[in-house]
């Protein structure tokens, strides 16, 4: 249903060729079509209203480049503009304190028990912390076992009351456990709340008066639409938090709430959970969300990612490699991780200017290379080394090996051969060989 | 209250606590921007457009309705202040009553289908496991025979989450072990409500956000193999929609739909601060009822979707 804004940029400003700057009556038309997309994205009505004014005295008088057009000027104020109001930096959390004492607090169902386990598991894994999770929900039913279940998967100790209805006693006792049992970080889950239910919110500000946390995550759906301004505003209010998480973003929603409530209530948000896996979290990456809320093809967010993630001399020795027809199933499977380290596969061809229009109504699956993986994993060295051994008997041991079939190797074999013949191709600019390969993975 | 007699005070009294944040906030701004002036003209309508996308309403369902009111502005060329308001009401109520949503008059299922299965749907977080409790709760006090089915095996601890609902309300519940398949699940609980000759039967699913397209055909068979038991089941979908979800919603509703053929709506925490327009744009794309609305977290705070009365209660 989003048509990107990019190609509604650039069809509004068509009249504007042989224009030498852009001009109030010129600017009028797209910036109503910038708002309108902020809308659709759920970006508050004021804020989008704000937003545009912004931009459109950004916009005024400025030069129209021979190199750039119009439209590709104007989504780059927009870009710029948006990032900006997000938060040029990453904001890490705050982990000062012995233990250091974080309080997550939000609505019903936005994913606060599911990201403190994450968090939990994160800090443990990645800041090599010893961390106790708090279950504080004694409302939801059943809410108390799910923390539990998670402390388990994630191998983190979980504590727990039974029978106490009573959330600060219970804060209170885990601090003085967790200092018992030396642990470094105490995360204490809520339960949820509506802004608007004065005993809840008056309950979570006793929390925080009694334990005094070091550090306060609001945690959002980034689903919400108009009303994350007023919910994000409330619970400013009373517990004045330093952080925002934002959930369920592997969904695909613009996620406009993030630039109302970091308008609203100017603080950084410092997470994103991106999938029910314990490992489904990362930092928050403002430019990012700026693309994704704009729906916008950018090809130079594209250049910026791919020199992120490629390591120059890698990408040389993998030239010559492919120029001398060397490439193999070891190079396949890195090119592989190199592309999901950049993230959603669909967002990341839609980048690629043209292919966004041709991607608009396909599905690619985010493991789609799963089965892939998978199936080079089963191989041998020698195997992955030279593709050429990979006879029948071969197959079926690497068709048992990754629960695949001898159909899929076959298949993978196959795409292979093509990929690294389109590759060879790349150069001469093969866009229409890329996107019958996306396709071809698609179906499988 | 004349043709709302049929509603107790008591659930009258329930939504009007449950929107009156709505009213407040943003319809009571209509007034403000209709107050003082004998016509509409342009302020009027770009403030109309205000009201109805902070409510969520979205730009696409914002323009009709806007679009209906300057037709039927030119063609009646004159219109006070209270016309206006009225008309506003009767074009919602209009939008919502094309698609059936609040024909219910009851928890009732229909004659003839025993047990009628009911089956859940929703991205994660929306209510959906609530839902069910209290919907339990409801058909059960109307004198029906309730089968809950814990087919979200995945979520940590959702199977014992319906179990207490199952126990707080007194109805059984067939669950598996976490992990289980819930197709599997599924099945053993329409069976069971077959030999147990349950009137209603309630199959919860995992919470699942509709762009993940192999959790997506998970549901589809869910769906089919239910019909093993049972040719047509499941005879309704309920598809639930959480009010403060903005315009994603209307993309759940797609996804979901083309799934498993959505064929009812529940829309869950209308106690809070979200206005619930979401409802109004999905009735507008989507040919689907809204059937249920949740306004609290204790069983009795789940009622039957009235448009009217929902209208009427955002325009008090």
């Amino acid at each position: 249903m989003f048509e990107g804004l990019s190609e509604k940029l650039e069809r509004s400003f068509k009249m504007l060729k042989g224009q030498g700057h852009i001009s109030e009556i010129n600017v009028a038309e797209t910036l109503k079509e910038v708002r309108k997309a902020l809308i659709d994205a759920d970006v508050s009505f004021k804020i989008a209203k704000d937003f545009t004014n912004t931009v459109k005295e950004k916009a005024l008088g400025q030069k129209i480049l021979t190199a750039v057009s119009p439209g590709q000027l104007m989504v780059k104020i927009v870009h710029d503009e948006l990032a900006e109001l997000m938060g040029g930096e990453q904001t890490e959390i705050n982990l000062k304190g012995n233990p250091s004492i974080i309080l997550i607090a939000g609505l019903q169902g936005s994913g606060k028990t599911t990201f403190s386990a994450k968090l939990a598991n994160y800090l443990k894994s990645k800041k090599g912390k010893q961390v106790l999770l708090v279950a504080g929900d004694v409302y939801r039913p059943a809410a108390i076992d799910q923390l539990k279940v998670l402390g388990e998967q994630v191998g983190v100790e979980v504590f727990t009351e039974d029978g106490s209805k009573d959330p600060v006693g219970i804060a209170k006792k885990a601090i003085a456990h967790a200092k018992q049992s030396a642990k470094n970080v105490v995360i204490i889950d809520t339960a949820g709340r509506l802004a608007i239910d004065e005993l809840m919110m008056n309950e979570i500000a006793a929390i925080k008066k009694n334990v005094d946390p070091h550090e306060i995550l609001f945690v959002v759906d980034s689903m919400t639409g108009q009303d994350a301004v007023n919910t994000a505003k409330a619970f400013n209010d009373r517990l004045d938090f330093h952080g925002v998480v934002l959930t369920k973003l592997d969904g695909d929603t613009r996620g406009g709430a993030a630039l109302s409530i970091r308008s609203v209530v100017d603080k950084p948000i410092k997470f994103v959970g991106i999938g029910e896996k314990m490992d489904a979290l990362d930092v928050f990456y403002p430019s990012r969300m700026a693309d994704r809320i704009l729906g916008m093809g950018d090809i130079v967010s594209l250049v910026e990612k791919a020199q992120e993630q490629f390591d120059a001399e890698e990408a040389r020795k993998l030239q010559r490699k492919i120029a001398k027809n060397e490439f193999n199933f070891n190079d396949f499977l890195k090119q592989i991780q190199q592309i999901k380290k950049m993230g959603n596969i669909k967002d990341l061809a839609g980048m690629i200017p043209g292919m966004g229009k041709a991607l608009k109504d396909t599905e690619i699956e985010d493991d789609a290379f799963k089965g892939i993986e998978a199936i080079i994993y089963s191989m041998t060295p020698a195997e992955r080394e030279d593709p050429k051994l990979l006879n029948g008997s071969r197959r079926k041991r690497i068709a048992m090996g990754s629960g695949t079939s001898i159909v899929e190797v076959n298949r993978l074999v196959k795409q292979f051969s093509e990929t690294s013949k389109m590759m060879r191709m790349m150069t001469g600019g093969g866009g229409q060989k890329m996107m019958r390969m996306m396709n071809q993975m698609r179906r499988r | 209250m004349g043709i709302f007699s049929f509603f107790s005070k008591d659930k009258k009294q329930d939504l009007d606590k449950g929107l009156e944040k709505t009213r407040s906030s943003v319809f009571g701004k209509l007034s403000k921007a209709i107050a003082g002036k004998s016509k509409v003209d342009d302020e009027v309508l770009d403030q109309l457009e205000e009201i109805l996308v902070t409510s969520d309403v979205g730009v696409h369902t914002t323009l009709k309705i806007i679009e209906r009111i300057e037709a039927r502005v030119a063609r009646d060329k004159y219109l006070g202040t209270s016309e206006l308001n009225s008309i506003l009401k009767e074009e919602i109520v209009e939008l919502l009553q094309e698609n059936n949503s609040g024909d219910g008059t009851d928890f009732d299922i229909p004659a003839g289908i025993k047990p009628y299965v009911i089956m859940v749907v929703g991205v994660n977080g929306v209510g959906k496991t609530t839902t069910i409790g209290k919907l339990a709760y409801n058909f059960k006090k109307a004198g029906k025979k309730v089968v809950l089915g814990a087919a979200d095996t995945f979520r940590a601890a959702a199977v014992d989450q319906l179990k207490i609902w199952g126990q707080r309300v007194d109805v059984p519940v067939v669950a598996q072990t976490m992990g289980s398949d819930p197709a599997s699940v599924a099945f053993d609980t329409v069976k069971s409500a077959v030999s147990q000759q349950a009137d209603v039967v309630i199959i919860d699913t995992a919470g699942r956000l509709h762009n993940k397209i192999n959790l997506m055909k998970e549901l589809t068979k869910i769906k089919t193999v239910m019909q093993k038991v049972i040719a047509d089941a499941p005879h309704e979908i309920l598809l639930v929609l959480d009010a403060s979800t903005g315009q994603n919603a209307i993309e759940q509703a797609r996804q979901f739909t083309a799934a498993t053929e959505v064929n009812a709506l529940a829309l869950t925490k209308l106690d809070g601060t979200a206005k619930g327009g979401v409802v109004i744009g999905i009735s507008d794309q989507f040919k689907i009822p809204v059937k249920y609305i949740g306004i609290g977290e204790r069983m009795e705070d789940l009622q039957l979707f009235d448009r009217k009365l929902f209208v009427e209660s955002l325009f008090d």
